[in-house]
């Protein structure tokens, strides 16, 4: 037993996790981080956020190349596909991204203790190596940031070959002739377009009346209408009821809200219904830890959990799903745990869904507003009156800045357009600092960009638009 | 040379003490000659203190102290050299433990290019800019909620319209109220959203401190009374509005109330000279001179700066003299001497819409006359009920030296004067 001792250890090397043992060590602190996959990273680095941005990349080059450079000119012969290429380009990043987190902790001296962790007592961890050696490590502090797992669902259990979770979505061998879709969500949309642009024929089936619930719903709207122009189909307010998978097929067997069944026949499918938080085997019960209600981690205003010393970040907790929310609590907990006041505005997270157009959003949505009985302005602009997107190709899409009617602060900020993943920055720090539209509309953005529509947008909240 | 001490200097004749209000400069700051290092506050007014030398500041004493006269409240090292740039970099060892992160001084300002805000204070959005400019605001004076203390949109719209609470977005609201309950048992109410209960404490400014001092003062030396009157507007407004703009036109400032209201007080103050007099020992001090003290409100509170001989003014003269005094208090410019030395005070609570009060007296002063709200009210004229711009007329006044006949026909002068204007050009 090489028994070690910390000042922090950290369970779980996605995003939040690696982020946090860095900053703790940075902050002096003696750190650790338990991961008991081969690679450092988590479901961002290895099977969510980076590959699926490469692949969707690379795609996007692909249907751009079969769609779209005619227009510019620019006339290919004869295009094909080098599926094996994009997937190895892919794995490519992957390994460069997650080698780069372990060069990051031998900079920062940070051990990684590889094994799956245990809690054995508060402030005590077991640490169970692939060769089944065990090692106890105590620290004072101790992070729990295990992250999530796709949800599996009775009616279409995965089988890891016919019916995939975004990991086995990520690589198929060759493209599907027709793509099945559970859910319409982020990674179902992402996914989906992969594919659809590829080649396959993609079907989206939805439980709500609407893809990207929650979201925006004239960004919805905007956004269904894009996909469906570049050939997805969509059948919403539609559940599935069974599958049947035979030899190299799969049947969904679904049901509409007025009770009608339609039978969905495909070659492969992807169930993406969301994701849940991952706390299988960490020895909660050892801590006396009780998960909230749908199997989150209770935490208070400063992620610490009713167990003295133990503390939780992302996915584990409450709050969205985002790399990025897990990455600023993570340094909120370093912080923290070093004496320091760690901080997350809650308030301005952006989010972003990688299709094309993309979708980005930050703060509440109109219909939020609505709910809270907030009384608000809101300035919207499409970008067709953007001469760069214009001359980009790129006119689908809208800005939409609503702020409050009375101080004109920023309540909230949706982007339906090209590199809305990019643009939504801006509006992100408008919104930490408090800015207001009339802010925004005051400050000098570059001609031509496309951060001239997040401009006229702030400036329609006033009804003063000059370009539009 | 080599360290100058910063001292509390002089500010006026009655003041002993001053607060820090503020710090513009830190300590490690480079500061040169006549840069504002701080603003002192004192029962009166406020006061910039420059630095005298250049070189680099230690700052003794944090905002919120009280301090002496003569106090040394910072240093100045005019030995050390003003700063070339950032410190030498730090060693390139990697494990970094928690030292203070190295202090650079901020380059000096350049000098062509004076700062709109003071050096120091966190710059401004672009739309708290655009409001600062156009309404001609204080920055400083108003309380912000972004950021690092910086002022949002929403900051200046709140002080702008005298509110406090900012409309934040994640205001709970009201839960609906359920459809066709039940009529339920009736029990102790308890809030949904319980507030908090907490009780917080600030210290109070030097000059609200030195406000309560002289109010509780005034009420127990003074026998104070109050008599009122009403006054009948209609041809002091007739006369603004057919002048107002020849007025404007001619001297450049708007034809308020407040003038006709300081010419009939001298009138009457003549008339009835003790009014204009104070008490002191046994015995009474008569005023040749007609000072008259007009309440203004400024963000750091009701300031009374004296208009002097405004038996010799004019009426546009005595509007531009409140115009310039108003400007001075809201900038917090105003001076001591500009506070004292009144020997009557005309107040006017009608401005934020008072009907009726009681002023209390600006000792050593024996009277203090009070304006209110103008509201249009029913009156019985020659047996008819019209209706007509009325006004409240209170004057407070210390019995111990002014008779209650005095004090009402001293009243009764005043209005007669403002209901008829005439009277003010023909001094009867």
């Amino acid at each position: 037993m090489a028994d070690t001792d910390f000042d922090v250890i950290v369970l779980g090397s996605g995003p939040g996790g690696y982020i946090c043992a860095i900053r703790a060590a940075q902050l002096g602190l003696r750190a650790a981080c338990v991961e008991l996959e081969q690679t450092l990273g988590g479901t961002c680095l290895n099977v969510g956020c980076i590959p699926s941005k490469a692949l969707l990349q690379s795609s996007e080059y692909f249907a751009l190349a079969e769609h779209d450079l005619g227009k510019h000119g620019v006339k290919i012969a004869k295009l094909t596909l080098d599926l094996a290429q994009m997937l190895k380009r892919k794995d490519e990043i992957v390994s460069q991204l997650t080698g780069g987190v372990v060069s990051l902790f031998k900079k920062n001296k940070v051990t990684w203790l590889k094994g799956r962790g245990r809690f054995v007592a508060a402030g005590t961890i077991k640490v169970t190596a692939a060769d089944g050696t065990e090692t106890t490590h105590k620290a004072k502090n101790i992070v729990i940031a295990t992250g999530s797992k796709p949800i599996e669902i009775p009616p279409a259990k995965y089988d890891r070959e016919t019916i995939v979770s975004s990991t086995g979505a990520l690589k198929f061998s060759e493209v599907p002739k027709h793509l099945i879709v559970i859910g319409g969500g982020v990674i179902g949309l992402e996914l989906g377009s992969v594919w659809r642009r590829l080649g396959a024929e993609v079907t989206v089936i939805e439980a709500m009346d609407r893809i990207l619930a929650g979201s925006d719903a004239e960004l919805s709207k905007g956004l269904m209408r894009a996909l469906e122009k570049e050939g997805m189909k969509f059948q919403l307010k539609t559940k599935l009821m069974e599958t049947k998978v035979t030899k190299g097929a799969v049947k969904a067997i679904c049901q509409t809200a007025d009770g009608q069944t339609v039978e969905i026949k495909g070659d492969k499918m992807l169930v993406a219904v969301g994701r849940r938080a991952y706390t299988e085997g960490l020895g909660l019960d050892a801590l006396g830890l009780t998960l909230e209600a749908g199997g989150k981690v209770p935490v208070d205003d400063h992620w610490r959990t009713p167990v003295a010393g133990v503390w939780a970040i992302g996915d584990v907790i409450r709050g969205p799903m985002l790399a990025h929310k897990a990455e600023d609590e993570g340094v909120a907990v370093a912080e923290l745990i070093a004496g320091l006041p760690g901080h997350v505005n809650y308030e301005a997270i952006p989010s972003v869904v990688y299709t094309w157009p993309e979708v980005a959003t930050v703060g509440l949505t109109e219909e939020q507003c609505k709910e809270k009985g907030l009384s608000v302005r809101i300035g919207k602009v499409p970008f067709v009156a953007n001469g760069r997107a214009k001359s980009l190709g790129n006119t689908d899409g809208f800005v939409k800045i609503i702020a409050d009617a009375k101080t004109d602060q920023v309540l909230g900020a949706h982007i339906l357009g090209p590199w809305a993943s990019e643009l939504i920055a801006e509006l992100g720090l408008a919104m930490e600092y408090k800015a207001s539209s009339e802010d925004i509309a005051r400050t000098t953005h570059a001609h031509p960009t496309l951060t001239e529509t997040i401009k006229e947008a702030a400036l329609a909240v006033d009804k003063r638009t000059l370009n539009f | 040379m080599a360290v100058v001490d910063v001292k509390v200097p002089a500010v006026g004749e009655s003041v002993q003490e001053a607060m820090i209000h503020k710090w513009y400069k830190a300590t490690g700051d480079y500061v040169k000659q006549d840069d504002v290092l701080l603003e002192l506050e004192t029962d009166k007014a406020t006061v910039e203190i420059t630095a005298e030398q250049s070189g680099v500041l230690e700052v003794l004493n944090k905002e919120g102290d009280t301090i002496g006269i003569g106090d040394v409240i910072a240093r100045i090292d005019t030995a050390a050299t003003k700063p070339a740039g950032a410190p030498a970099s730090a060693p390139a060892a990697a494990p970094q433990p928690q030292a203070a992160p190295a202090k650079t001084p901020p380059p000096p300002t350049a000098p062509s290019t004076p700062p709109a805000v003071p050096a120091g204070a966190a710059p401004l959005s672009p739309a708290v800019r655009r409001m600062v400019a156009e309404y001609e605001l204080n920055p400083a004076a108003i309380p912000a909620t972004g950021k690092g203390g910086r002022l949002t949109k929403g900051d200046v719209v709140q002080a702008m319209e005298g509110g406090a609470t900012a409309s934040a977005p994640q205001v709970p609201t009201p839960p609906s109220a359920p459809a066709q309950a039940k009529a339920p048992a009736v029990s102790l109410p308890t809030p949904a959203t319980p507030g908090t209960r907490a009780e917080h404490r600030e210290p109070m400014s030097m000059l609200r401190r030195r406000v309560a001092e002289r109010l509780v003062h005034a009420q127990n030396t003074a026998a104070i009374l109050t008599t009122f009157n009403e006054v009948d507007m209609t041809n002091v407004m007739e006369l603004r509005k057919k002048y107002k703009d020849d007025f404007k036109t001619k001297y450049g400032v708007g034809l308020g109330f407040m003038g006709f209201f300081v010419k009939a007080a001298v009138a009457a103050l003549k008339a009835y000279p003790l009014v204009n007099g104070w008490i002191d020992g046994n015995e009474v001090v008569f005023h040749d001179y007609y000072d008259i003290g007009v309440a203004v409100s400024s963000d750091r509170g009701l300031v009374v700066p004296v208009v002097r001989d405004t038996d010799k003014l004019t009426l546009d003269e005595i509007e531009k003299a409140i115009v310039y005094y108003s400007t001075r208090a809201r900038d917090g410019k105003i001076t001591v001497d500009e506070l004292t030395g009144g020997t009557f005070t005309v107040s006017n609570g009608g401005v934020f819409g008072s009907l009726l009060s009681t002023p209390i007296l600006n000792p050593p002063q024996s009277a203090i006359l009070g304006m209110h709200k103008i509201q249009e009210r029913p009156v019985a004229l020659g047996g008819q009920v019209v209706i007509r711009p009325m006004m409240y007329l209170a004057l407070s006044y210390d019995h111990r030296i002014v008779d209650g006949k005095e004090a009402v026909q001293f009243l009764v002068k005043i209005k007669d004067m403002v209901e008829d204007p005439t009277r003010l050009l023909l001094g009867v």
